[in-house]
């Protein structure tokens, strides 16, 4: 079930990358908005750490060339779906080739919150094409494990209204306005996320993991899982 | 690899390519004043020139912290932005683009820097296909010749200094321009460009555009197009005064 090195592309390869020298583990913990997948991958952090590893987190929207720009465009009126995909695919980029490779060439876990699924998801549930976004980000790295944390969407309204409180412009899918309001815009987008995840479950080996389990019962499966993998 | 999506609206979209000093953007100017003359209304888009985009790829040249795919991929954002939301709904509305490079440009450049064709190709797959795509032939002397001659000096990324081809800027400029030659020669027949000889003179050059352009859309710009009365022109240019 799961991948073992040496470490692949899905087709295109990076130019300057050897597959052989990256001896370290690449963890994706996948889902949509307010699953808790943070929560999972700062408990993993700490558990790998005890363990003796070296660990990199990383997650969307957080690399050093992209992050910036796409907070301040998220805050203005005027980005489109496409722009929006092709933004967070080049932070994407900037990351895997200068965080993400070089953390595996020094050996280290990287254990990153969302990867290239996210934002195919994200680009599919926006009417994008899913061949030319999946062609698009096929430089990624093929992760050890991918571990996807499935809820249902009425699950999602419930964590954001207990947790936050409030929905999110972009969580709500509101850019493409989905529906009326912003509860009805977030159903129906999240649905949609939720299916274009579903559909890559088999085809890229994703772990799935019932995330309406309790917070402990999911690490302890992660664990177990995890654990494997050394 | 599936093609660009063919354009379906009232308005028509034409690009010019070829490398720095081919003579491309003189002549795309002269070609919308040309129609502008004929009151069809005419917008124009530049390469790289996205205000969404700009921060960050500014960050990344300074820095240097770009890749031959996190380039691409910037200037896929960039163009995506202005295509979102310039190019298409002008289009829509009827407005003939003149667009200053397209992703032709990204196909030429990006794989020079390293990217593979196929990759790029299918990045740019959500363009509209333009109705005229023109490229200026230019022998790579003459054109660095215009260059080196014109302006004060040439950048880091423009002269592919981030792909260690030379220590030299010029040489490195020299050898970088070639490859894009290279490349452009390459898709002439795939993308249907439309070749220019850039060694004639500007008004022959300009002569040809105009023919080409009435030959292959003539009757658009007389039917189909946006256009406008004289009094609009006024009207808008004292609005955009305003504004």
């Amino acid at each position: 079930m799961l991948l073992k090195p040496p470490l692949e592309f899905y087709s295109e390869s990076l130019a300057g990358v050897a597959r052989e020298d990256l001896q370290g583990k690449l963890i994706v913990i996948e889902g949509p908005d307010s699953v808790g997948r943070s929560t999972q991958v700062a408990r993993l952090r700490t558990w790998l750490e005890h363990q003796g590893h070296a660990v990199l987190d990383t997650g969307l929207a957080r690399g050093a060339l992209a992050g910036k720009g796409i907070s301040q465009a998220k805050e203005g009126n005027t980005l489109g779906p496409i722009t929006m995909t092709l933004f967070y695919a080049t932070d994407f980029a900037d990351r895997l080739e200068n965080e993400i490779v070089p953390a595996l060439r020094a050996g280290f876990v990287v254990l990153t919150d969302r990867y290239i699924f996210s934002l195919m998801a994200r680009a599919i549930a926006r009417g994008e094409d899913r061949a030319w976004i999946e062609r698009v980000a096929s430089f990624a790295l093929v992760p050890h494990a991918i571990y996807y944390l499935r809820a249902e969407v009425r699950d999602l309204v419930s964590r954001v209204v207990l947790g936050r409180g409030v929905f999110d412009h972009w969580e709500s899918g509101m850019d493409m306005r989905f529906g009326a309001d912003m509860h009805d815009s977030f159903v129906k987008y999240q649905a949609r996320v939720i299916l274009a995840l579903d559909r890559m479950a088999k085809r890229y080996n994703f772990v799935v993991i019932d995330a309406t389990k309790t917070p402990d019962q999911i690490f302890r499966e992660l664990q177990r899982s995890i654990g494997k993998l050394f | 690899m599936p093609p660009l999506v063919p354009n379906r609206h009232r308005g028509k979209l034409i690009v010019v390519e070829g490398i720095d000093g081919s003579g491309k953007s003189t002549q795309l100017s002269l070609l919308s004043q040309w129609l502008q003359s004929k009151c069809i209304a005419v917008a124009f888009s530049e390469w790289n020139s996205s205000p969404l985009v700009r921060e960050t790829t500014k960050r990344g040249k300074k820095k240097n912290m770009f890749t031959p795919v996190t380039f691409s991929l910037i200037h896929a954002t960039d163009f995506a932005d202005r295509l979102e939301r310039y190019i298409v709904p002008l289009v829509k509305a009827g407005a003939v683009v003149c667009a200053d490079r397209y992703a032709y440009t990204a196909f030429a450049r990006d794989v020079v820097r390293g990217v593979s064709r196929r990759w790029v190709r299918n990045l740019y797959r959500f363009a509209i296909r333009p109705n005229l795509a023109f490229y200026f032939r230019v022998p790579l002397e003459v054109a660095i010749g215009r260059i080196l001659g014109g302006r004060n000096a040439i950048k880091y990324y423009e002269a592919g200094m981030d792909m260690g081809l030379s220590r030299n800027v010029e040489e490195s400029f020299r050898i970088f321009q070639a490859r894009i030659l290279d490349e452009y020669e390459a898709m002439i027949q795939e993308v249907g460009f439309h070749v220019i000889d850039a060694t004639g003179s500007i008004e022959e050059q300009q002569q040809q555009m105009r023919d080409i352009v009435m030959q292959e859309l003539g009757d658009s710009l007389r039917n189909g197009v946006l256009r406008a009365t004289r009094g609009d022109l006024d009207a808008a240019q004292a609005a955009a005064r305003i504004l």
